[in-house]
């Protein structure tokens, strides 16, 4: 795991973080509305039965999204 | 006021913002939905008293996130904000923000501002605001957003009379965008706002980054803008990131001043503890289930009774027309095409008001959320959505506003599958057919001791109809090629009590939309189906009655049974007898002889009156629908000439089974799909894949089984 670049698709649930930028140009605009923004903290509440899509929380909010979105979500260190 | 146009006030707000509360509240059952132009998205409309206005106009636009739209819900809300030559564009705008999740309403809040309309802020849920601790300083957010805030409680109508003052009195105040345009923009902004007479930078601003998703503007408009963008070498799409971003850092300054206590996220809680089990990978699936079952349970126990009632009214109702009224062309139309024609659009009414009424009360609470939440892995496999469960359960009592319901998958190929497949789930005109056939081939005896066999046999026809669904959404999947991106990003709603009143007008809305739609199309083929059936080549018909007389003469047959046995005559040398004795090469195959050819043709635009046709053809037409005994002992004592043996035969039966499980056979349905793809190609589609399937399922049965 330590090559891979850290994005919220690789949190574990109950993990906290700080939302880093985007790999993705076309998703990261919806996701900035959705309040992924760069700084944002973000929680990883949980996984659907079959690990995909997960629930976060950003903005005071619970939002769900699938795997490969989230994936273009990198965050700190 | 005595400004030109009428007083029109738009509410926007995100999803679950409590915008449809504040409409019902605001409205209440003075409202109706109606159709933006050239699109399928619902446009609530309505009417309220505002003060020193009067009666006022309120449209009601689909929730969203950004003006910048993705879905058709939120491209139907960014025209009807910049066409400002609309006749029906909105005058003045309500903004509803959820109080407890106020800064991305605030992002939308922001951009309509800038569009620059009256704008109102009503801060809704503050009920839950108070609860999770937080409070604002309204007067600090109305100076630096430049609009009225009104904190307001939409579901226990708390704050309305306040709202509706404001939004009377309500202009424009804020001089200065919140957001100005990037100053690489300003020279063609200028430009295209001179050309098009906008009121303000931020309108042309719009123009110049997605003319592609205003389609209200013409063919030249858009070479207008295209070349406007070349002369200022004007590249669209990157900035939109920045502006969010803008606009969310003017956002944070605004709340770090307004908000004086900060939110306690305690009060979720108990919504993240239902959460573990609602979502949990074992109890989450099994409850899921067993709230199906308790739906549909409850659609086909409790409906059955108002079911009944109403198929007897129509049908005493067009006895006692064709009993009084002079006899005639004109009443039998009217006693046995369009009375009955009515009475099949009716009778399904309790059946969708009992569906829709308990689908609105699981979104109403938040959990239809987490079922897509729960659904959208699997679905995906098979080329769909997990928001296509709705549409897919929906279809069990009417495909309809089953069809409809797939309005809110964005991507357009998930949407397309889903209202494809949609018709194959088992809805209820397919129940009378089924229970008659079953009844004719199933005993009934019990299965390891307390299962019904009659019972796990229909059970078995709605699983065949669902796995045929997914199987040939799984095929389309394969079939469709279209590079489009599919998200889900969805919000996890905090659960909460559903509201009476927003569950009985979704109710009211839903059935008067199957009414009409259906309504329609049913009455139109009934009247065309009657004429088939009652008029023929030659003058058969003419002298059905000397002819049967005389062929009966012997038999001392009662006057009602000779009036059967004329019906069937007449049937049977009808337009449809005709074609069905035309089409008997092509179903023998299947097993089925001419008798049932006429059952298939007139049950190909509604299959429910598959039931009533054999009943008149085996000349026991005034049994009347109703008395299944009778038609169940008369099809049994039908023997099949060829064969000597009873002509519905395990094989016969079954394959009727599967035929009805997957033929098309409804007219209302192809109407609905012209209407929501906005085109012949893919109800005419829909109807071959589905017939193929009916038809080939069918032979491959009987073939087997014979």
């Amino acid at each position: 795991m330590a090559e891979k670049e850290k994005s919220v698709a690789t949190m574990k649930p109950g993990e906290t973080a700080i939302i880093a930028g985007f790999t993705d140009a076309e998703i990261s605009a919806k996701l900035m509305e959705m309040g992924c923004l760069p700084g944002a903290p973000v929680r990883f509440n949980f996984k659907a039965p079959f690990g995909d899509p997960i629930c976060i929380s950003v903005l005071g909010y619970e939002l769900s999204l699938r795997l490969e979105e989230a994936a273009t979500i990198s965050i700190m260190n | 006021m005595s400004s030109a146009k009428p007083t029109k006030v738009a509410l926007i707000g995100n999803p679950n913002s409590g915008k449809s509360s504040l409409f019902n509240y605001l409205t209440g059952l003075n409202q109706k939905v109606g159709n933006f132009p050239g699109v399928t998205v619902d446009k609530k409309v309505g009417r309220t008293q505002l003060p020193g206005i009067g009666e006022t106009e309120i449209i009601d636009l689909p929730g969203i996130y950004s003006i910048y739209p993705r879905s058709l819900d939120e491209r139907i809300v960014a025209e009807s904000l910049l066409d400002r030559n609309s006749p029906t564009a909105p005058t003045k705008v309500v903004v509803v923000v959820d109080a407890t999740n106020i800064k991305r309403g605030l992002l939308l809040l922001t951009q309509i501002v800038d569009i620059g309309l009256p704008t109102v802020l009503a801060l809704n849920m503050m009920d839950l605001a108070a609860k999770a601790g937080v409070s604002y300083d309204f007067l600090m957010l109305s100076q630096k957003l430049g609009v009225t805030v009104v904190p307001i409680n939409a579901r226990k109508g708390q704050g309305i009379d306040a709202l509706k003052k404001e939004i009377a009195q309500a202009e424009v105040s804020r001089m200065q965008p919140i957001f100005p345009v990037w100053p690489e923009a300003k020279a063609a902004v200028k430009q295209l706002r001179d050309e098009f007479q906008l009121i303000n930078d931020y309108q042309a601003y719009q123009f110049l980054e997605q003319p592609q998703s205003l389609h209200f503007l013409s063919k030249d408009k858009q070479n207008l803008v295209e070349s406007v963008r070349t002369t200022h070498q004007y590249f669209p799409g990157k900035f939109q990131g920045a502006e969010t971003i803008q606009r969310y850092g003017f956002i944070q300054d605004l709340l770090n001043e307004a908000i004086l206590k900060q939110p306690d996220y305690a009060w979720k809680n108990f919504s993240h503890k239902l959460d573990r089990v609602l979502t949990h990978k074992v109890a989450g699936y099994a409850i899921f289930f067993a709230v199906l079952f308790l739906v549909f349970q409850s659609v086909f126990a409790w409906a059955s009774y108002p079911m009944d009632f109403i198929d007897g009214l129509f049908a005493d109702f067009s006895s006692w027309l064709s009993n009084t009224l002079p006899d005639g062309a004109l009443t039998r139309l009217l006693a046995e095409g369009i009375i009955p024609g009515l009475g099949g659009i009716v009778m399904f009414v309790p059946q969708i008001a009992i569906l829709f009424a308990l689908v609105a009360v699981l979104e109403e609470t938040g959990y239809m959320a987490r079922v897509v939440f729960l659904m959208d892995k699997v679905m995906r496999k098979f080329g769909l959505n997990g928001k296509s469960v709705v549409p897919l359960m929906s279809g069990v009592a009417c495909a309809i506003p089953a069809i409809m319901a797939a309005r809110t998958i964005d991507n357009w190929k998930e949407r397309t599958i889903t209202i494809m497949v949609t018709p194959l789930m088992s809805c209820s005109a397919r129940i009378p057919i089924f229970t008659i056939l079953i009844a004719l081939i199933v005993p009934e005896t019990k299965v390891l001791g307390f299962f019904n066999l009659q019972g796990v046999a229909l059970m078995s026809l709605y699983l065949l109809g669902f796995v045929a669904a997914l199987a040939s959404a799984w095929v389309m999947k394969k079939l469709i090629n279209v590079k489009e991106r599919s998200y889900l990003m969805m919000e996890l709603p905090t659960y909460r009590l559903p509201k009476g009143t927003n569950v009985g007008l979704t109710l009211v809305e839903k059935t008067k939309s199957f009414v009409l739609e259906a309504g329609k199309v049913i009455l139109a083929i009934s009247v065309v189906l009657w004429v088939l059936a009652s008029y023929g080549p030659g003058d058969k018909l003419k002298n059905a009655e000397a002819y049967v007389m005389q062929e009966t003469a012997n038999m001392r047959l009662t006057e009602q049974g000779l009036q059967d046995r004329i019906a069937a005559y007449k049937l049977e040398n009808s337009y449809a007898g005709v074609i069905g004795k035309a089409i008997e090469p092509a179903i023998k195959p299947l097993g089925y002889d001419w008798k049932i050819g006429i059952a298939l043709i007139t049950s190909f635009a509604a299959r429910e009156v598959f039931v009533g046709t054999m009943a008149t053809i085996y000349s026991i037409g005034s049994a009347g629908e109703e008395d299944q005994n009778t038609i169940k002992s008369r099809m049994q004592q039908e023997i099949n000439p060829e064969t000597g043996e009873p002509r519905f035969t395990m094989a016969v039966g079954l394959s009727l089974l599967v035929f009805y499980t997957f033929a098309m056979q409804c007219m209302s349905t192809i109407a609905v799909v012209y209407r929501e793809t906005k085109g012949w190609k893919w109800p005419l589609i829909q109807l071959a894949y589905m017939s193929a399937l009916a038809y080939f399922s069918a032979l491959l049965v009987y073939q087997v089984l014979k």
